[in-house]
């Protein structure tokens, strides 16, 4: 029991930090309709910053991160005008791709500061533990927990209650007909990017705390990609409940699979997200809660 | 009016001096409907078969591998230029076809699982194991469209990596691998040098072969029905459909005859590369076939070849350019602002960028630029 109380833990709180990243996704693909695989070059990206804003720059972390999370929204911005404005209208896989090109170009900037050395995370956090009856609590996860919780409660009334999330819910729906009332769309492409921005910094501090960055971290954020598939492309609460599903299951395979099913190989945890995705899709198209695609001829 | 229409070889009639005028259906829809095209192209086979009498073996090592990756990018033209269905998941086949050709071919005495079998067996096994593997897989592609298609792919890839590694009898296991595959011919071996050929020589011609072989069939599948049935599949899957298509079908046969080639691909890759690691076949080895399909055009067999050859000998152009540009550093740990490494993995970026939004026609639409502008010459129509 404690064993699986600890593992659902690890679960929930790396599942925060997938369901941040997917929530960038779905944001941009609802408004945009596409995929960006850009965003694990912006988490890496965020983290980065943190790194040398609370090292060079000797800010303390809680001032850090909202700068980091500001300058990849800023980021986001750039990549959005300079890079994906030009492509409107053209077909999604071809901009998709873009994002690709644009993910490894970011990159290979970022790994010119990261350098070949794996970088420390100063956290307050660490890695100290609480405990909770029987069962040791690490702290960062619970803080992971608690920001993406307030986090995610922020962004669903910004889109609820706000009248730029509901130009944001209007475009989504319709471009057009936004564009119609008077809704500014390319504004809301851009913003769209700001805070896929802004939330992969986030996820990219969350990855980093209680351990380090390198150059092979943006392989993490790859794992936001079946949360968002398992959740549906176009539910913002999908994003949420597939970051959540995928962050557990790998928590759980990660501990029971080496006794259980040692066939499966090492490491079988990291790719488990994988094998859920393939049967979800199997079994449901468009994910737990996507929208099916209705084409009328 | 008949001295106009001459008749050239059975070929259909077409009037001297008007090279596009068609005066039958089968010469408009020919493999070589030109002249020009049939110089052009005897042209350049004739040099590539010279090739390796005029170069030194470094660089015939080098193109032998665009050669291959050329089969490799001519797959996923297939499935992602004609039938429009996006793969990331080329380089999970690419890995099938060359564990299955190492498998086969290998030492069976060896450290690790081999049957010594010869190239007969495993070249065209390499490409059935991962043609299966692709008929195994297009389900999902008949279920999915576009984008989820994309990432359940790189699942794929994600997926094929962990077994590659994990499967230590047949894989050598990370870091360090097995030999590859073991190629000979009557008794000659196709990699070690010989009397009259060097190693690098011979598996050049080998790939240059196989390429041949590999091209022509996917031309002509191109121009037949099934290749307009990808074409339809691709432009409007509905409207396809509706006049008689059938997109399970046309799927299927795309994906597997990609995964066909791909496995191709990874057999000859790995003939000329000696060892395999199973760490090589990532998400970067798709991405980079995707670059050579983007690159070189999409839906056109000769921008395939064009694309491959270009990002394959791009790394041999970013290593020349510290020497001349003083602020690129050489090597992993070199100084100045980019290193060499770095300016490679950046320019596949900004060139996938680049040619995406100026010439979505890639490097073929380049060679169409060009040629239009001799033909309309001095008329800039």
């Amino acid at each position: 029991m404690t064993r699986f109380g600890q593992s659902l833990i690890q679960g929930l709180g790396n599942g925060s930090i997938y369901a941040l990243l997917a929530l960038g996704f779905v944001i941009i693909y609802k408004s945009t309709l596409v995929i960006s695989f850009a965003q694990p070059a912006l988490m890496v990206a965020g983290a980065t910053m943190v790194v040398f804003l609370t090292g060079s720059f000797g800010l303390p972390f809680f001032a850090a991160v909202p700068v980091a999370m500001l300058l990849t929204a800023l980021l986001g911005l750039i990549v959005e005008r300079s890079a994906l404005r030009p492509m409107v209208g053209k077909p999604v896989f071809v901009v998709a791709i873009i994002t690709i090109g644009v993910d490894i170009t970011i990159r290979v900037v970022v790994n010119r500061f990261l350098g070949n050395t794996i970088r420390n995370f100063t956290s307050p956090w660490g890695l100290d533990t609480l405990r909770v009856g029987d069962v040791f609590v690490q702290q960062r996860f619970l803080a992971m927990m608690l920001t993406t919780a307030v986090v995610v409660a922020a962004l669903f009334a910004f889109f609820k209650y706000s009248r730029t999330g509901l130009a944001m819910r209007a475009t989504a729906f319709d471009q057009e007909t936004a564009l119609a009332q008077g809704i500014s769309v390319g504004m809301v492409f851009a913003l769209s990017w700001a805070i896929a921005g802004a939330l992969a910094a986030l996820a990219g501090t969350f990855v980093g705390t209680g351990g380090s960055i390198d150059q092979q971290t943006w392989i993490i954020a790859l794992k936001a990609l079946p949360a968002i598939i398992i959740g549906g492309l176009d539910s913002v609460g999908g994003a949420v409940i597939g970051g959540l599903v995928v962050g557990v299951i790998e928590a759980l395979v990660g501990t029971y699979q080496p006794t259980a099913a040692p066939w499966l190989g090492n490491n079988f945890a990291v790719v488990s997200p994988y094998v859920v995705l393939l049967i979800v899709l199997l079994l449901r198209p468009y994910g737990l809660f996507g929208t099916p695609e209705v084409e009328r001829v | 009016m008949t001295a106009l229409l001459t008749d050239r070889g059975g070929r259909g009639s077409r009037p001297r001096g008007r090279p596009e005028l068609y005066t039958s259906y089968s010469s408009d829809i020919a493999l070589l409907n030109t002249p020009a095209k049939r110089a052009g192209v005897l042209a350049i086979v004739a040099a590539a078969f010279a090739l390796p009498f005029a170069v030194s073996d470094q660089v015939l090592v080098l193109l032998g591998t665009g050669l291959a990756m050329s089969v490799g990018a001519i797959g996923l033209n297939i499935v992602t230029g004609y039938a429009g269905q996006v793969s990331l998941g080329h380089a999970f086949f690419v890995g099938l076809g060359a564990y299955t050709a190492a498998v086969l071919s290998g030492d069976p005495d060896g450290r690790l699982v081999g049957f010594g079998l010869p190239m007969v067996v495993w070249l065209p096994a390499a490409g059935l194991v991962a043609g299966a593997a692709g008929l195994l897989v297009a389900p999902l592609a008949t279920r999915l469209r576009g984008l989820y298609l994309a990432i359940v792919t790189l699942g794929l890839v994600f997926l094929g990596e962990h077994v590659f590694r994990e499967w230590d009898s047949v894989t050598g296991g990370p870091g360090v691998g097995r030999d590859a595959v073991q190629a000979s011919l009557f008794g000659n071996s196709l990699t070690a040098g010989g009397a009259v050929l060097s190693g690098a020589q011979k598996v050049y011609l080998f790939a240059l072969v196989v390429l041949i072989a590999a091209a022509v069939p996917a031309r002509n599948l191109a121009r037949s029905g099934v290749g307009r049935a990808f074409a339809a599949v691709r432009d409007r899957d509905i409207a396809a459909e509706v006049i008689g298509v059938s997109l399970t079908k046309a799927k299927l046969l795309a994906f597997t005859i990609s995964s066909f080639y791909a496995g191709i691909c990874g057999a000859l890759l790995y003939t000329i590369t000696r060892t395999v690691e199973p760490n090589s076949f990532n998400l970067l080895l798709s991405v980079r076939f995707i670059a050579m399909v983007l690159i070189g055009g999409a839906a056109t067999i000769s921008g395939s070849i064009m694309g491959a050859m270009f990002v394959t000998l791009l790394p041999r152009f970013t290593q020349q350019v510290p020497r001349f540009v003083p602020f690129i550093g050489q090597g992993v740990t070199g100084g100045g602002l980019l290193t060499n490494v770095e300016l490679e993995a950046m320019l596949y970026g900004l060139l996938i960028i680049a040619f995406l939004i100026f010439e979505p026609r890639g490097l073929f639409g380049v060679w169409l630029r060009v040629r239009n502008y001799w033909k309309g010459w001095p008329f800039s129509y």
